[in-house]
Protein backbone atom coordinates (compact mmCIF):
# COMPACT_ATOMS: atom_id res chain seq x y z
CA UNK A 1 0.00 0.00 0.00
CA UNK A 2 1.20 3.64 -0.76
CA UNK A 3 1.84 5.68 1.81
CA UNK A 4 -0.01 9.39 1.87
CA UNK A 5 3.20 11.08 0.82
CA UNK A 6 4.07 8.12 -2.29
CA UNK A 7 0.72 8.98 -3.44
CA UNK A 8 1.38 12.80 -3.64
CA UNK A 9 5.34 12.03 -4.66
CA UNK A 10 4.38 9.89 -7.50
CA UNK A 11 0.45 11.15 -8.83
CA UNK A 12 1.71 12.17 -11.90
CA UNK A 13 2.73 8.61 -13.41
CA UNK A 14 0.29 6.88 -10.85
CA UNK A 15 -2.30 9.07 -12.64
CA UNK A 16 -1.66 7.25 -16.09
CA UNK A 17 -3.24 4.42 -17.69
CA UNK A 18 -1.17 1.01 -17.22
CA UNK A 19 1.01 2.59 -14.27
CA UNK A 20 -1.43 2.93 -11.21
CA UNK A 21 -0.74 2.15 -7.32
CA UNK A 22 0.02 -1.71 -8.82
CA UNK A 23 2.85 -0.05 -11.12
CA UNK A 24 4.25 2.20 -8.71
CA UNK A 25 4.40 -1.01 -6.45
CA UNK A 26 6.53 -2.88 -9.14
CA UNK A 27 8.62 0.26 -9.26
CA UNK A 28 9.25 0.60 -5.60
CA UNK A 29 9.93 -3.03 -5.34
CA UNK A 30 12.51 -3.04 -8.26
CA UNK A 31 16.79 -3.43 -8.35
CA UNK A 32 18.51 -1.57 -11.16
CA UNK A 33 22.14 -1.54 -11.14
CA UNK A 34 23.75 1.07 -13.17
CA UNK A 35 27.42 0.62 -14.51
CA UNK A 36 29.39 4.15 -14.52
CA UNK A 37 28.06 7.17 -12.44
CA UNK A 38 29.23 9.61 -15.51
CA UNK A 39 27.45 11.09 -18.65
CA UNK A 40 24.54 8.37 -19.06
CA UNK A 41 24.47 6.96 -15.68
CA UNK A 42 23.87 10.27 -14.73
CA UNK A 43 20.66 11.33 -16.08
CA UNK A 44 19.69 7.61 -16.38
CA UNK A 45 20.27 7.48 -12.09
CA UNK A 46 17.94 10.64 -11.49
CA UNK A 47 15.31 9.72 -13.87
CA UNK A 48 15.19 5.69 -11.89
CA UNK A 49 15.48 7.56 -8.55
CA UNK A 50 13.21 10.32 -9.08
CA UNK A 51 10.48 7.31 -10.10
CA UNK A 52 10.98 4.84 -7.09
CA UNK A 53 12.84 2.58 -7.85
CA UNK A 54 12.92 0.69 -4.58
CA UNK A 55 16.92 0.02 -4.78
CA UNK A 56 19.52 1.05 -6.64
CA UNK A 57 22.85 0.10 -7.27
CA UNK A 58 26.05 2.80 -8.42
CA UNK A 59 29.04 1.22 -10.02
CA UNK A 60 32.13 3.21 -10.31
CA UNK A 61 35.49 3.47 -9.16
CA UNK A 62 36.73 6.94 -10.08
CA UNK A 63 36.66 10.00 -8.04
CA UNK A 64 34.48 13.66 -9.60
CA UNK A 65 37.07 15.76 -11.00
CA UNK A 66 35.79 19.50 -12.17
CA UNK A 67 35.93 18.04 -16.07
CA UNK A 68 32.84 15.85 -15.34
CA UNK A 69 30.46 18.26 -14.12
CA UNK A 70 29.76 19.62 -17.83
CA UNK A 71 27.34 16.57 -18.73
CA UNK A 72 28.06 14.26 -15.32
CA UNK A 73 24.99 16.01 -14.08
CA UNK A 74 24.53 13.70 -10.65
CA UNK A 75 27.33 15.33 -9.32
CA UNK A 76 27.87 19.45 -7.80
CA UNK A 77 31.15 21.48 -7.26
CA UNK A 78 30.98 20.72 -3.93
CA UNK A 79 32.03 17.20 -4.62
CA UNK A 80 34.93 17.29 -6.58
CA UNK A 81 37.05 14.84 -5.17
CA UNK A 82 34.74 12.72 -3.46
CA UNK A 83 34.54 9.01 -5.06
CA UNK A 84 31.35 9.13 -7.23
CA UNK A 85 29.54 6.84 -6.35
CA UNK A 86 29.22 8.67 -2.48
CA UNK A 87 28.77 12.07 -4.27
CA UNK A 88 25.92 9.59 -6.51
CA UNK A 89 23.89 8.47 -3.44
CA UNK A 90 24.17 11.47 -2.07
CA UNK A 91 22.31 13.20 -4.82
CA UNK A 92 19.98 10.58 -5.18
CA UNK A 93 18.97 10.56 -1.26
CA UNK A 94 18.15 14.44 -1.53
CA UNK A 95 15.59 13.64 -4.41
CA UNK A 96 13.88 10.61 -3.14
CA UNK A 97 14.70 9.36 0.29
CA UNK A 98 12.44 6.24 -0.03
CA UNK A 99 14.74 4.57 -2.37
CA UNK A 100 17.99 2.51 -1.18
CA UNK A 101 21.50 3.49 -2.91
CA UNK A 102 23.79 0.87 -2.85
CA UNK A 103 27.42 2.34 -3.85
CA UNK A 104 29.98 -0.12 -4.88
CA UNK A 105 33.29 2.26 -5.05
CA UNK A 106 34.94 -0.36 -7.73
CA UNK A 107 36.33 -1.25 -11.14
CA UNK A 108 34.31 -4.34 -12.36
CA UNK A 109 36.03 -7.28 -13.55
CA UNK A 110 35.75 -11.06 -14.48
CA UNK A 111 36.12 -11.92 -11.03
CA UNK A 112 33.19 -9.74 -8.87
CA UNK A 113 30.56 -8.89 -11.58
CA UNK A 114 29.09 -12.11 -11.46
CA UNK A 115 28.25 -11.52 -7.86
CA UNK A 116 27.31 -7.60 -7.95
CA UNK A 117 25.02 -8.10 -10.97
CA UNK A 118 22.58 -11.46 -9.59
CA UNK A 119 20.97 -8.91 -7.05
CA UNK A 120 19.41 -6.99 -9.82
CA UNK A 121 16.40 -7.12 -11.90
CA UNK A 122 18.10 -4.97 -14.48
CA UNK A 123 21.10 -3.53 -15.79
CA UNK A 124 21.92 -0.07 -16.84
CA UNK A 125 25.54 0.16 -19.03
CA UNK A 126 26.83 3.72 -18.88
CA UNK A 127 30.49 2.48 -19.01
CA UNK A 128 32.51 4.86 -21.16
CA UNK A 129 35.27 1.63 -22.27
CA UNK A 130 35.09 -1.19 -24.28
CA UNK A 131 36.78 -3.93 -21.88
CA UNK A 132 33.81 -2.88 -19.37
CA UNK A 133 31.12 -2.77 -21.64
CA UNK A 134 31.84 -6.09 -22.95
CA UNK A 135 32.39 -7.33 -19.54
CA UNK A 136 29.31 -6.49 -18.94
CA UNK A 137 27.29 -7.87 -21.96
CA UNK A 138 28.93 -11.32 -21.09
CA UNK A 139 27.94 -11.34 -17.63
CA UNK A 140 24.48 -10.19 -18.92
CA UNK A 141 24.00 -12.76 -21.23
CA UNK A 142 25.83 -15.38 -19.24
CA UNK A 143 23.46 -14.59 -15.99
CA UNK A 144 20.41 -14.16 -17.87
CA UNK A 145 19.95 -10.39 -16.79
CA UNK A 146 18.33 -7.83 -18.98
CA UNK A 147 20.92 -5.20 -19.96
CA UNK A 148 20.22 -1.17 -21.25
CA UNK A 149 23.51 -0.77 -23.48
CA UNK A 150 24.21 2.89 -24.53
CA UNK A 151 26.63 4.53 -25.49
CA UNK A 152 27.92 7.94 -26.85
CA UNK A 153 30.53 9.68 -29.36
CA UNK A 154 31.09 12.98 -30.07
CA UNK A 155 27.71 14.25 -31.37
CA UNK A 156 25.83 10.55 -31.93
CA UNK A 157 24.58 8.46 -28.80
CA UNK A 158 22.90 5.46 -29.35
CA UNK A 159 20.48 2.79 -27.49
CA UNK A 160 19.63 -1.03 -27.54
CA UNK A 161 18.35 -3.14 -24.87
CA UNK A 162 19.03 -7.10 -24.41
CA UNK A 163 16.85 -9.28 -22.95
CA UNK A 164 19.35 -13.16 -22.92
CA UNK A 165 17.18 -15.49 -24.48
CA UNK A 166 15.46 -12.87 -26.29
CA UNK A 167 16.88 -10.34 -28.72
CA UNK A 168 20.19 -10.05 -30.14
CA UNK A 169 23.08 -8.80 -27.36
CA UNK A 170 26.07 -6.17 -27.81
CA UNK A 171 28.43 -9.11 -29.68
CA UNK A 172 25.69 -9.82 -31.86
CA UNK A 173 25.99 -6.41 -33.24
CA UNK A 174 30.05 -5.90 -32.79
CA UNK A 175 31.31 -9.32 -31.97
CA UNK A 176 34.63 -8.20 -30.99
CA UNK A 177 36.02 -5.10 -29.12
CA UNK A 178 38.23 -2.59 -32.11
CA UNK A 179 41.67 -3.78 -32.18
CA UNK A 180 43.56 -0.70 -29.95
CA UNK A 181 43.67 2.55 -31.04
CA UNK A 182 41.45 2.07 -34.16
CA UNK A 183 38.13 3.99 -32.04
CA UNK A 184 39.31 7.05 -29.08
CA UNK A 185 38.34 6.05 -25.68
CA UNK A 186 35.11 8.47 -24.89
CA UNK A 187 38.06 10.84 -22.72
CA UNK A 188 39.71 11.60 -26.24
CA UNK A 189 36.41 12.25 -28.44
CA UNK A 190 35.11 14.87 -26.33
CA UNK A 191 30.80 14.93 -25.59
CA UNK A 192 28.56 17.30 -25.66
CA UNK A 193 26.70 16.98 -22.43
CA UNK A 194 23.13 17.24 -23.41
CA UNK A 195 24.21 13.68 -26.12
CA UNK A 196 24.46 12.02 -23.09
CA UNK A 197 21.90 13.22 -21.28
CA UNK A 198 19.43 12.34 -24.08
CA UNK A 199 20.72 8.83 -24.26
CA UNK A 200 20.78 8.26 -20.71
CA UNK A 201 17.38 9.21 -20.06
CA UNK A 202 16.57 7.01 -22.70
CA UNK A 203 18.00 4.18 -20.61
CA UNK A 204 16.20 5.15 -17.78
CA UNK A 205 12.23 5.18 -19.91
CA UNK A 206 13.84 1.46 -21.75
CA UNK A 207 14.21 0.70 -17.08
CA UNK A 208 11.02 1.98 -16.11
CA UNK A 209 9.26 0.04 -18.94
CA UNK A 210 10.51 -3.16 -18.28
CA UNK A 211 9.62 -2.63 -14.74
CA UNK A 212 6.16 -2.19 -15.40
CA UNK A 213 5.49 -4.50 -18.62
CA UNK A 214 4.10 -1.79 -21.14
CA UNK A 215 5.33 -0.28 -24.18
CA UNK A 216 8.09 -1.67 -26.62
CA UNK A 217 11.77 -2.32 -25.70
CA UNK A 218 14.55 -1.70 -27.65
CA UNK A 219 15.17 -5.05 -28.13
CA UNK A 220 16.61 -6.17 -31.56
CA UNK A 221 16.58 -2.66 -32.07
CA UNK A 222 19.44 0.06 -32.14
CA UNK A 223 18.11 3.37 -31.69
CA UNK A 224 20.76 5.91 -33.08
CA UNK A 225 21.05 9.41 -32.20
CA UNK A 226 22.49 12.35 -33.73
CA UNK A 227 22.20 15.60 -31.72
CA UNK A 228 23.88 17.93 -35.16
CA UNK A 229 20.27 16.89 -37.17
CA UNK A 230 18.03 16.31 -34.21
CA UNK A 231 17.13 12.81 -36.03
CA UNK A 232 16.58 9.52 -34.45
CA UNK A 233 16.54 6.36 -36.54
CA UNK A 234 16.06 2.66 -35.45
CA UNK A 235 18.29 0.19 -37.40
CA UNK A 236 17.12 -3.58 -36.71
CA UNK A 237 19.55 -5.59 -35.40
CA UNK A 238 19.32 -9.66 -36.11
CA UNK A 239 20.46 -12.40 -33.53
CA UNK A 240 23.70 -13.10 -35.11
CA UNK A 241 24.19 -16.92 -34.79
CA UNK A 242 28.01 -16.87 -34.51
CA UNK A 243 27.76 -14.70 -32.04
CA UNK A 244 30.67 -15.70 -29.21
CA UNK A 245 28.67 -15.53 -26.67
CA UNK A 246 24.66 -15.91 -27.50
CA UNK A 247 25.07 -17.62 -30.57
CA UNK A 248 24.53 -21.28 -31.61
CA UNK A 249 27.79 -22.42 -30.98
CA UNK A 250 29.15 -19.74 -27.95
CA UNK A 251 33.04 -20.04 -27.92
CA UNK A 252 33.19 -17.63 -24.75
CA UNK A 253 32.21 -19.43 -21.89
CA UNK A 254 33.42 -17.44 -18.89
CA UNK A 255 34.32 -13.93 -18.77
CA UNK A 256 37.02 -12.02 -20.37
CA UNK A 257 39.29 -9.27 -19.02
CA UNK A 258 39.99 -6.64 -22.01
CA UNK A 259 41.90 -4.77 -19.66
CA UNK A 260 45.56 -6.05 -20.22
CA UNK A 261 44.82 -5.99 -23.80
CA UNK A 262 44.23 -1.53 -22.83
CA UNK A 263 46.69 -1.08 -20.83
CA UNK A 264 48.79 -2.16 -23.71
CA UNK A 265 47.37 0.07 -25.76
CA UNK A 266 48.04 3.20 -22.98
CA UNK A 267 51.20 1.79 -23.26
CA UNK A 268 51.91 1.90 -26.70
CA UNK A 269 50.55 5.46 -26.80
CA UNK A 270 52.67 6.55 -24.01
CA UNK A 271 55.82 5.20 -25.87
CA UNK A 272 54.91 6.86 -28.94
CA UNK A 273 54.38 10.41 -26.94
CA UNK A 274 57.58 10.17 -25.05
CA UNK A 275 58.91 9.62 -28.20
CA UNK B 1 -35.35 2.74 -9.45
CA UNK B 2 -33.70 1.33 -5.89
CA UNK B 3 -29.97 2.76 -5.28
CA UNK B 4 -27.43 0.31 -5.27
CA UNK B 5 -25.45 0.17 -1.88
CA UNK B 6 -21.62 1.61 -2.20
CA UNK B 7 -18.88 -1.25 -1.13
CA UNK B 8 -16.96 1.64 -0.51
CA UNK B 9 -16.97 5.50 0.01
CA UNK B 10 -14.34 8.61 -0.22
CA UNK B 11 -14.54 12.16 1.23
CA UNK B 12 -12.22 13.76 -1.45
CA UNK B 13 -13.78 17.34 0.05
CA UNK B 14 -10.42 19.20 0.32
CA UNK B 15 -8.81 17.15 -1.35
CA UNK B 16 -6.63 18.90 -5.20
CA UNK B 17 -6.88 17.64 -8.66
CA UNK B 18 -5.22 15.60 -9.51
CA UNK B 19 -4.84 13.92 -5.80
CA UNK B 20 -8.32 13.47 -5.90
CA UNK B 21 -9.06 11.54 -8.90
CA UNK B 22 -5.41 9.48 -8.08
CA UNK B 23 -7.09 8.50 -4.57
CA UNK B 24 -10.28 7.14 -6.67
CA UNK B 25 -8.20 4.99 -9.19
CA UNK B 26 -5.81 3.83 -6.13
CA UNK B 27 -9.78 2.54 -4.15
CA UNK B 28 -11.08 1.14 -7.26
CA UNK B 29 -7.78 -0.57 -8.47
CA UNK B 30 -8.56 -2.77 -5.02
CA UNK B 31 -11.86 -3.30 -5.90
CA UNK B 32 -13.53 -6.12 -7.54
CA UNK B 33 -15.48 -5.40 -11.32
CA UNK B 34 -18.91 -4.82 -10.46
CA UNK B 35 -18.45 -2.87 -7.13
CA UNK B 36 -19.62 0.93 -6.24
CA UNK B 37 -17.78 3.11 -5.41
CA UNK B 38 -19.11 6.11 -3.46
CA UNK B 39 -16.70 10.02 -3.19
CA UNK B 40 -17.67 13.11 -2.79
CA UNK B 41 -15.69 16.11 -4.19
CA UNK B 42 -15.93 19.94 -4.44
CA UNK B 43 -17.52 21.81 -7.36
CA UNK B 44 -15.31 23.81 -9.77
CA UNK B 45 -12.37 22.36 -10.94
CA UNK B 46 -12.92 18.83 -9.09
CA UNK B 47 -15.87 18.16 -10.93
CA UNK B 48 -14.92 19.32 -14.46
CA UNK B 49 -12.26 16.89 -14.03
CA UNK B 50 -12.54 14.05 -11.57
CA UNK B 51 -15.83 12.16 -13.44
CA UNK B 52 -14.35 12.75 -17.28
CA UNK B 53 -10.41 11.06 -16.03
CA UNK B 54 -13.10 7.96 -14.11
CA UNK B 55 -14.98 7.12 -17.51
CA UNK B 56 -11.19 7.65 -19.19
CA UNK B 57 -10.44 4.91 -17.17
CA UNK B 58 -13.33 2.85 -18.67
CA UNK B 59 -15.06 2.98 -15.32
CA UNK B 60 -19.28 3.80 -15.14
CA UNK B 61 -20.41 6.93 -13.47
CA UNK B 62 -23.91 5.37 -12.22
CA UNK B 63 -25.35 8.63 -10.41
CA UNK B 64 -24.00 12.38 -9.51
CA UNK B 65 -26.34 13.94 -6.62
CA UNK B 66 -25.41 17.50 -5.41
CA UNK B 67 -25.84 17.39 -2.06
CA UNK B 68 -24.95 21.03 0.07
CA UNK B 69 -21.71 22.25 -1.66
CA UNK B 70 -20.54 19.18 -2.98
CA UNK B 71 -21.28 16.26 -5.72
CA UNK B 72 -21.37 12.94 -4.70
CA UNK B 73 -20.66 10.34 -7.43
CA UNK B 74 -21.34 6.96 -7.39
CA UNK B 75 -18.89 4.92 -9.56
CA UNK B 76 -19.27 0.97 -10.65
CA UNK B 77 -16.17 -0.24 -11.09
CA UNK B 78 -15.36 -1.29 -15.16
ZN1 LIG C 1 24.95 -12.14 -29.07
Amino acid sequence: MLREDQIERYSRQVILPNVGGKGQEKLLSAKVLVIGAGGLGSPAGLYLVSAGIGKIGIVDSDKVELNNLQRQILHSTKNVGKPKVESGKERMREINPDVEVAPYNLRLTSENILDIVKDYDIIVDGSDNFPTRYLVNDACVLSKKPLSHGGIFRFDGQAMTIIPGKGPCYRCLFPEPPPPGAVPSCQEAGILGAVAGVIGVIQANEVLKFVLGIGEMLVGRLLVFNALDSSFRIVKVPKYKDCPICGENPTIKKLIDYEEFCQLKTQNKKNKNGG
Amino acid sequence: MEEKKPDATLDLRGVVCPINFVKTKLKLEEMNKGQILEIVIDPGEPMANVPRSIKEEGHRVIKVDKINDHFRLLIEKA
